[in-house]
């Protein structure tokens, strides 16, 4: 076993140092070190966008990044982009559409659709379908979540956002 | 009840109603939690070993090395966890004849195909364990390897498992007698020989188990991502010999199924035995690699079709031959015999002929098992008669919808059965044929399609009706003697602050039973539907029951949901009565109060009644029975299946220089009978649709021919993506059945059932003024160009 | 699928970078997106001692107009490719392959560096660099050099980088107002690794064809240079007759390998087919 290397990063707003083996993926990292396990890993070579991650505000496979290669990045993952509420039009709009099944795939898909969001202009159905061209979906055939990201996207150039996704608590 | 069912005017009418489902929330927000995420206190992590022979023989292992590598905590070869672990055949009794080689968790002597899992390492992580197989050296002698389907049918061919006799798991024919007299006299006669590639589920979970072996209790627990918890449940006490009550099988959030997550696999089998000898928790998840060639594959027939038809376009009879390869072994328990079984079966099965010969060979060879997955066996049935009934039609110039009019059953001719033996209680062919027209703009589309022609676009429709199998009675697997459960149960218990909770057997991988079954309870009982919790996928608190395979889900846990409803709703208004001092029969329960009937005035509020019960019993009446949580099981009585149908469309552009096809637009109409929730089923009908048309343009596992699969990862078996998935139109039809108070049956397997026969004949339709065609899917641009005479 | 041990250094200088792989002996890879080492590294089908990560070189970085070139640092991203306007100016090609690079997030992280010192024959960017005649420029221990790309590419994922050396930035000829330039590939979904992809540059000040460099991925163990149908390019209006000579030249230019389930004439059948297109499409664009 080859010896540990420290890392330091910001995963969803705090400043995390540890020491992880310079094997450990990103993925792994999350999943294993943090418990952030809304990041999936599905093929571990970057096929099939499970593990989709913000890295310094882009999405990028998780599980094509050695955590050792994220020191000093900014790292967003599915959990903190809830908690901000960023995505909570996606998400919300998502549950409506019923556009998930097993969930699996679901937190790279609202990566894609947040990447594909913050470049400006309205997408068309095409073009949301280009920029999940790399997201593996099984269960949904698609097309609810084309929907639903088309419907988050007119709403946005609308000016319209929603608040918030997760419960207030009581 | 008083209300209908479906009637969407009271306060809590669910039943045909869109809901969001509540547990998808959790999965929005990263909250899932799946078998993959789970860590358990000192869990250890295993992995395999596995043969890169497609057949061999073990001469020698040498763990030494491996086992001084730093974090191995236990390496276990066939030889130990044989010591542990039961056999295991995969036969069932009905199919008379069908014989398969005896299985363990990992092999002693003999590896059968190349993947096989040989030894396992168990180290504190997944990578150290990982390093240790790298140490490990297996020597093999290699044996020859089967894989022809027509050479491992010779006398005298190798065999792909030396304890069994010959390569033939099972062979079965069906006859209605006189076919070659029907053939020889028949005005027209078509004939085409169909290949279907091997594939497999690919769910974006992969299996994952995770087992804890507890010796101070004699108890296993285990995490299972699987369809059927209960089902394994039984089968880890009996191969392990474990008291059943002793065992606890999990299914939590499962990232995907599809049919794939309900065969014994022989890792998980060893899971179990490795925390066993650990003492500790261990926990195997596939990597995408080791699932290609350890999931089960599907489909892999080769079905020579023909089908007589007369001057008119009535079709008088089909003659079927179905070849299907399976691997070494047959899948325990539900066996590699089912996919053939239903695809003799369900042959012609929308159609009024009454004539039928089908022959069914299941061939060993040594490659992967294959077994149930999605649609089973309908896809091949579809595609085959509905390529012959479109050829038929070429031949009677007839249209293809034209041909269909002609021959499907009449809608007003229900119950009737199949000549393979299917009884039919009500189906909608003819309406559902009338309403796709409609929705594709039929004629309209053909219009356009005669002058795109013209213009050198070649675009080719293609129409296919189906039948789908659903909600098996105990007659199937019951009878065959695995221990397959075909009933549910559930148990539905009032809180005391009058909310409620349903446990229930069936369980969920996303397609929304927990959102039906809340739908169901909360209609019946008269409640708004978000005070009512659904738990599922935990043997420790659900009752037995099947769980969630042959879309049961709804007509099977649907119907075990809504009589317990009905019996709990029947239990709350006697004790209403008993306190209001009023007949039962004057109340009514109106979101989550009991109300007068006629009036609709309040009258007690259920977290009254829930009070009063749990709390002040003492203010009761002497013979009042407060009975606020009841349990109830459901088996299906009727009818051996709920058969659904439906039938599909598929509008494609055929790219003639370069093979590349585009799909333009699917169209399905079916009829699941009672919908409960329309969102739902529609996207189950969509997810299954792009199933199919991965199929029929992309998916295969391809081997060479020393059994080596050679694309099985994600970058190189082709499953279906966003960009070249079509947009989806969906139209009901609802018949519900009889047989069940709800009506409902099942939808999940009609999408995968017919989109590739659609596409199989709107390509052929595209390429029709080349004369060219093609009887094989995938339909990849190699074999288009090939068909076409390109190259 | 875990990757071996291995260790990490992360250098910050190019002389630091070669000075770590000689540290390791030799037994080193270097890492700048990884988009293509990592799954080989998780398949443990390559296992380096040592990881260098270049990704931290400020001296590979950088998209600058030097003259009549466009130099690009290798460590640009494929991201970049698509969206910079300098790129998307005077080196076209890159600009109209980089959407069919993979997916998005493999874009985002991924750099031309990287993908043209793997040499997949099966990519786009590198076949992109022969198309527009760039030069490598190589950093060794012994200094940089500057390869072209006819001589870069060597066999399949081989080039004229030595163990030890480390690929710096591409130098690449300005396209000017006269060039037309096209790129077009067939693959089976968006993303994949295409059947054929090919790459046309013309010089065509007027209407008449006077230089052209066609290059196509996919059909060999290297990325192609198709000479022959360049040649008959030559000098023509980009009429029909023109186009087919070139598509016929293509048998001269291509021989790709008989595969199991894609026979070599399919690849040469599906080459003419796409050469004909995008040569079709230019003609048409004036």
């Amino acid at each position: 076993m080859s010896a540990t290397h420290p890392v330091s990063l910001s995963v969803n707003g705090e400043q995390i140092s540890r020491l992880v083996e310079p094997r450990e993926t990103l993925a792994d990292f999350l999943r294993r070190d943090l418990q952030l396990t809304g990041t999936h890993t599905g093929c571990e070579m970057g096929v099939c966008g499970a593990c989709l991650v913000l890295m310094d505000g882009r999405p990028v496979h998780a599980c094509l990044t050695f955590a050792v290669q994220a020191s000093g990045a900014v790292v967003e993952t599915v959990e903190g982009l809830s908690e901000s509420a960023e995505i909570a039009d996606l998400q919300r709009t998502f549950h409506e559409r019923n556009a998930l099944q097993c969930g699996f795939c679901t937190p790279g898909m609202l990566v894609s659709a947040h990447g594909l969001l913050t470049r400006p202009g309205v997408p068309s159905r095409e073009e949301i379908r280009d920029a999940l061209s790399g997201n593996y979906c099984r269960c949904t055939g698609y097309e609810a979540i084309v929907d639903a990201i088309e419907t988050v996207a007119r709403r946005r150039s609308a000016g319209e956002r929603a608040a918030r996704f997760l419960e207030e608590p009581a | 009840m008083n209300a209908p069912l479906g009637a969407l005017d009271r306060p809590n009418s669910y039943i045909g109603r869109s809901v969001s489902r509540p547990n998808a929330k959790r999965l929005l927000a990263g909250r899932g939690r799946y078998v993959t995420d789970l860590v358990l206190p000192r869990m250890l992590h295993a992995a395999f070993l596995r043969s890169p022979y497609a057949h061999a023989r073990i001469v020698s292992i040498d763990l030494d090395e491996a086992r001084a590598m730093p974090g191995v905590r236990l390496i276990a070869t066939g030889a130990d966890l044989a010591k542990l672990c039961k056999p295991w055949v995969g036969t069932l009794d009905h199919f008379k004849g069908m014989k398969s080689a005896s299985q363990l968790p990992l092999p002693v002597d003999e590896v059968s195909w190349s993947g096989q899992a040989v030894v396992a390492i168990v180290a504190e992580s997944r990578a150290q364990a990982e390093d240790a197989a790298e140490a490990i050296s297996v020597e093999f002698e290699e044996l020859p390897v089967v894989s022809d389907i027509d050479r491992a049918r010779e006398a005298g061919a190798d065999r792909a498992a030396s304890t069994i006799e010959d390569n033939l798991c099972f062979t079965s024919r069906l006859d209605t007698g006189g076919i070659d007299e029907i053939f020889a006299s028949a005005f027209h006669v078509v004939e085409e020989e169909f290949h279907f590639g091997r594939h497999t589920a690919v769910t974006l979970e992969p299996r994952a188990i995770v087992a804890d072996w507890d010796a101070s209790e004699g108890k296993l627990t285990v995490h299972h991502a699987t369809q059927t918890p209960y089902q394994f449940q039984d089968l880890y006490a009996r191969h392990y010999s474990i008291p059943e009550v002793n065992v606890r099988v999990v299914a939590p959030d499962i990232g995907g199924s599809f049919g794939m997550k309900l065969h014994v696999y022989h890792e998980d089998m060893a899971v179990i035995g490795l925390s066993m000898l650990c003492g500790r928790p261990v926990k195997f998840v596939a990597d995408r690699i080791e699932s290609f060639v350890s999931d089960i594959h599907a489909r892999d027939h080769r079905v020579h079709a023909r089908m007589a038809v007369d001057g008119d376009g009535t079709i008088l009879a089909m003659d079927v031959d179905d070849v299907t390869a399976i691997g070494a072994f047959s899948t325990y328990p539900r066996t590699s015999a089912v996919e053939g079984n239903q695809v003799i079966r369900l042959m012609g099965a929308p159609y009024r002929f009454r004539n039928y010969r089908a022959g069914l060979s299941v061939v060993f060879q040594n490659k992967v098992q294959t077994s149930q997955y999605r649609a089973v066996g309908h896809p091949i049935a579809c595609a085959v008669t509905e390529r012959l009934v479109d050829m038929a039609a070429e031949k009677a110039g007839l249209d293809p919808a034209a041909m269909r009019e002609r021959n499907l059953i009449a809608d007003d001719a229900y119950p009737c059965d199949s000549p393979t033996g299917y009884k039919f209680e009500a189906l909608s062919h003819q309406e559902s044929l009338t309403k796709l027209k409609a929705l594709m703009n039929y004629d309209a589309l053909r219009g356009e399609q005669a002058a795109l022609r013209q213009r050198g676009v070649h675009r080719g429709i293609g129409i296919a009706s189906f039948v789908e199998i659903s909600n098996p009675s105990p007659a199937f697997y019951g009878i065959g003697g695995a221990r397959i459960s075909a009933q549910d149960g559930a148990l539905l218990k009032m809180t005391p602050s009058g909310e409620v909770r349903c446990l229930i057997s069936v369980t969920e991988q996303g397609q929304g039973t927990e959102t039906i079954i809340g739908q169901i309870v909360a209609d019946q009982l008269g409640v708004a539907h978000e005070r009512v919790r659904v738990i599922t996928g935990d043997t420790e608190v659900t009752p037995h029951g099947g769980a969630t395979w042959a879309c049961r889900g709804a007509g099977i846990g649907g119907e075990t949901a809504l009589q317990a409803a009905r019996k709990l709703r029947g239990n709350i208004m006697s004790l209403a009565a008993a306190i209001l001092q009023a007949k039962p029969g004057e109340l009514d329960m109106r979101d989550g109060v009991v109300v007068d009937a006629l009036s609709g005035a309040e009258r007690i509020s259920l977290a009254e009644i829930a009070r009063i019960a749990y709390f002040r019993s003492d203010t009761l009446p002497p013979d009042a029975s407060a009975q606020l949580s009841v349990a109830h099981h459901y088996a299906p009585q009727g009818y051996p299946f709920a058969f659904t149908n439906g039938i599909q469309g598929c509008h494609v552009e055929l790219d003639a220089e370069t093979g590349f096809v585009k799909i333009l637009k699917h169209w399905v109409v079916e009829d699941c009978g009672r919908i409960i929730n329309p969102l739902l089923v529609d996207e189950q009908v969509r997810g299954g649709v792009v199933q199919g048309l991965g199929a029929a343009f992309f998916e295969e596992c391809l081997y060479d021919e020393n059994g080596q699969l050679t694309n099985g990862s994600l970058a190189d078996y082709l499953v279906p993506m966003a960009c070249e998935m079509p947009d989806i139109v969906i139209g009901h039809i609802e018949t519900p059945t009889a047989d069940t108070a709800l009506g409902a049956k099942g939808c999940g397997e009609a999408g995968t059932a017919a989109a590739s026969a659609a596409a199989l004949n709107a390509v052929n339709d595209a390429m029709s003024p080349f004369g060219a065609s093609i009887a094989q899917i995938p339909m990849t641009p190699a074999r288009l160009l090939k068909a076409l005479g390109t190259i | 699928m875990k990757a071996r041990a291995f260790s990490y250094v992360r250098p910050v200088t190019i002389a630091e970078a070669i000075d770590a792989f000689a540290a390791a002996g030799g037994e080193a890879s270097y890492i700048a997106g990884g988009q293509s080492l990592v799954p080989a590294l998780a398949l443990r089908l390559q296992a380096p001692e040592c990881l260098i990560d270049i990704a931290h070189v400020e001296a590979l970085r950088g998209i600058e107009r030097q003259g009549g070139r466009l130099r690009l640092g290798a460590l640009t991203r494929h991201v970049d490719a698509h969206d910079d306007p300098l790129i998307a100016r005077y080196a076209p090609l890159l600009h109209l392959a980089a959407p069919h690079v993979a997916h998005p997030a493999i874009r985002n992280r991924g750099t031309l560096g990287g993908s043209v010192a793997l040499a997949d024959p099966a990519s786009e960017f590198p076949a992109m660099m022969l198309a527009m005649g760039a030069e490598m420029e190589i950093a060794g221990p012994e200094g940089t050099r500057r390869v072209p790309a006819d001589a870069f590419f060597q066999g399949v994922y081989e080039t004229a980088i030595e163990p030890g050396e480390l690929l710096v930035a591409f130098h690449i000829p300005v396209a000017g107002p006269h060039h037309r330039c096209a790129f077009d590939e067939l693959a089976r979904r968006r993303g994949d690794y295409a059947l054929v992809g090919c790459g046309v540059m013309l010089a065509m000040p007027g209407d008449v064809v006077e230089d052209a460099r066609i290059a196509f991925l996919s059909v060999g163990p290297t990325p192609v240079r198709a000479r022959a149908a360049e040649v008959a390019l030559l000098g023509s209006r980009l009429d029909e007759a023109a186009i087919r000579t070139a598509q016929t030249a293509l048998a001269e230019d291509l021989d790709p390998t008989d595969e199991a389930h894609v026979p070599a004439t399919m690849r040469l059948h599906l080459a003419r087919v796409l050469l004909g297109r995008l040569l079709g499409g230019l003609g048409a664009a004036t």
